[in-house]
């Protein structure tokens, strides 16, 4: 594997500290007729450079908004979040560029985030063609580097994106990523759309690269056992609002909020001698634009009690570095 | 138990501008009464494709029959007209299908969506029966207010909701045998376990086969008795779900095995991706179609495919470390996979 030195593998060692990025009271609500759809209801978050932290939740929690929100594709509607100690929100459009270059995306579909009608050549050089980085000769020997460094063939260079199956599209678009330098990647379910035997080379290429060059991963899917190999710390999110954040073996193996319960208890394990009790929420997530008052679990929660339709549960640091939101622990 | 349907040495090929496709190629195997048989496999591994043909809903051109034969009661699917196979399809073998959303009619109430199956299969049937059949599998399968969904179109159901409905039509004329192909891939988690659990009591009460398609060994391992194990329009292993979980004995199947994270696995053990991709079926390999992707591969597999053979009690593999030559120098499957 290539080397590609970076910066920011002297800070590969989790600082405590001083957070690469810190997101505070995130919102972002979207229009909906006279109404609005709350898909991000504070967020808080911090997330230290070279740790990877997983973000999961049911279609509609509002993981992959928040995830957007974060990188600054949408504009948020209240809140901040702070990249190594600036608001990026602060900064007018133009100029932007440089924070673009340390927060990158990967995304879900390998097959709608390629332009099929542009090279792997023009494809992975355009970041570093937007940023006037290099030219000519060196830009094509950095584009080979890329794809030597995410496990194609330089040769790839002159093909288009049909002639790459799901896997290599995918690592197509995590060398996109990282033709900037960046510190800081939001992965959006970028396995979710692959067959189960390229899902693992892909994983394991993200971790290789993580180590390599001291990345930070916000990892959003909705697949737990995945989350739960590939993060450090999980945040658990439900109808935009955050329930549960810990390390990510404490979450799965002392949950405490009811919603992880059931969200773990509804996995699938791939062993048929385990036989578990398993946690069967009823009905569906209600909607976001009119979310149920208290906290916004209770209408499936089994432990439901009074207090939970009246109050919003408050975020309380129940264990040493195992937040949780919920009435139960009051 | 009898067998309720057998699929022998299936082939199905497509014809496209770029060749044939030989999307199936030879498979074999049946499913009991009663009993739930899962079909797993990676995309383009034929799955699909073998589950569509028993229902008969492949079009021919483009796709082509070959030799074998699906015998279901007793009778050859295959060789079956459209009329006869209209009074089979979702009378006695139905269909579930992975998104709710595209295989239900927008423009028609669900509840006549229900109808129209109950109506089609019995011929002396008032529409008022069939409106009471129609809301007692709406019960069922376990959806509220049964009447003022009756009335509703699709686009009023939420996603596990329509999964349901669809359920609820596949199971109006109580079929023998339930064909699932990937029914909660586009569900979430939680509706997930809400569909599978809603299948397995449907199986127990009602005494339905069941064939289950999916990626997800995770849900083989909860729903079914048997696995079949698919690749490249092979079958690669049969056997009951403790056998292929305990003890795979295909390299492909134990690669899947490890491929997969285990949320009660501690995050050390690495993950063991199968390197390379399947194989194109527009020429597919003379040998067995995995050697390239195979960490035990031999020179024999180059050249020659190996046949499905029993291995163990119940369990079949298609591959040469079974054949005795080979087993002189087999190398034991690990056991903790």
């Amino acid at each position: 594997m290539v080397s590609l030195k970076n910066k920011s593998v002297k800070e590969k060692t989790v600082n405590e500290n001083s957070p690469l990025v810190e997101i505070k009271n995130l919102k972002k609500y979207f229009p909906v007729g006279s109404q609005s759809l709350k898909a991000v209801d504070g967020l808080d978050l911090k997330i230290y450079a070279g740790e990877t932290v997983g973000l999961v939740g049911e279609s509609g929690c509002g993981k992959s908004t928040a995830g957007r929100t974060i990188t600054r594709l949408y504009e948020p509607t209240e809140g901040e979040v702070l990249f190594q100690g600036k608001n990026i929100f602060d900064y007018k459009p133009g100029e932007m560029s440089h924070i673009r270059r340390e927060i990158q995306m990967i995304f879900q579909d390998p097959y709608a985030s390629l332009n099929p009608r542009m090279k792997v050549e023009e494809l992975i050089g355009e970041p570093l063609a937007i940023h006037g980085i290099s030219k000519g000769k060196e830009r094509r020997k950095r584009v080979e580097d890329l794809l030597k460094l995410v496990g194609l063939s330089p040769e790839h260079i002159t093909r288009f994106p049909h002639e790459f199956s799901g896997g290599q599209r995918q690592r197509i678009g995590i060398a996109r990523a990282l033709a900037l330098n960046p510190k800081f990647i939001v992965c959006d379910e970028p396995i979710s759309a692959l067959d189960v035997s390229i899902q693992a080379q892909v994983v394991n290429l993200l971790k290789e690269l993580q180590k390599e060059m001291g990345l930070t991963y916000l990892f959003i899917a909705h697949d737990l056992s995945m989350v739960k190999y590939i993060s450090d710390r999980i945040l658990v999110m439900y109808l935009g609002r955050m329930m549960e954040l810990s390390d990510s073996d404490s979450l799965t193996k002392d949950p405490l909020h009811p919603y992880t319960q059931a969200l773990l208890s509804a996995v699938p394990i791939p062993d048929p001698t385990i036989k578990r009790e398993r946690i069967v929420l009823k009905g569906d997530v209600p909607s976001p634009i009119n979310p149920p008052s208290g906290c916004v679990f209770r209408t499936r929660c089994p432990k439901a009690m009074e207090i939970c339709s009246s109050a919003v549960p408050e975020w309380k640091e129940q264990k040493p570095g195992h937040y949780v939101a919920c009435h139960l622990y009051w | 138990m009898e067998n309720l349907l057998e699929v022998n040495d299936l082939h199905i090929t497509f014809h496209t501008y770029a060749g044939k496709v030989q999307a199936v190629r030879g498979v074999n195997f049946e499913v009991k009464k009663g009993e739930a048989v899962a079909i797993v496999g990676e995309s383009g591994c034929g799955k699909s494709v073998t589950a569509k043909s028993i229902m008969r809903l492949l079009e021919t051109p483009p796709a082509e029959y070959g030799t074998g034969s699906i015998s279901f009661g007793g009778k050859d699917l295959i060789k079956m007209s459209e009329k006869e196979m209209q009074k089979i399809r979702g009378n006695e073998i139905s269909m579930i299908f992975q998104d709710p959303m595209t295989s239900l009619n927008p423009t028609t109430k669900i509840g006549s969506q229900i109808m129209e199956g109950i109506l089609k299969h019995n011929n002396n049937i008032s529409r008022k029966d069939a409106y009471e059949r129609a809301l007692e599998t709406l019960k069922l399968v376990g959806i509220p207010q049964p009447e003022k969904r009756m009335q509703q179109y699709p686009h009023e159901f939420s996603g596990g909701m329509r999964q349901r409905a669809m359920i609820a039509m596949a199971l109006a004329c109580e079929p023998k045998l339930l064909i699932a192909d990937e029914p909660t891939t586009a569900l979430d988690v939680t509706i997930q376990a809400q569909i599978l659990e809603l299948m397995k009591d449907i199986q127990r009460r009602m005494d339905t086969s069941i064939i289950l398609i999916t990626h997800d060994l995770g849900v083989v391992a909860e729903t079914c008795e048997r696995v079949v194990v698919m690749y490249a329009g092979k079958v690669v292993e049969t056997g009951t779900v403790e056998a292929i979980f305990a003890n795979p004995q295909h390299p492909y199947t134990r690669g899947l095995l490890k491929t997969v994270p285990r949320l009660d696995m501690e995050k050390t053990a690495p993950l063991v991706p199968i390197i390379g991709s399947p194989p194109d079926l527009l020429d597919p390999p003379k040998g067995c179609p995995f050697y390239p992707r195979c960490e035990s591969a031999m020179k024999v597999c180059k050249e020659h495919d190996p046949e499905l053979e029993v291995v163990e009690e119940g369990q079949t593999a298609a591959c040469w470390l079974h054949h005795p030559m080979a087993k002189a120098t087999r190398v034991q499957a690990p056991t903790n996979v």
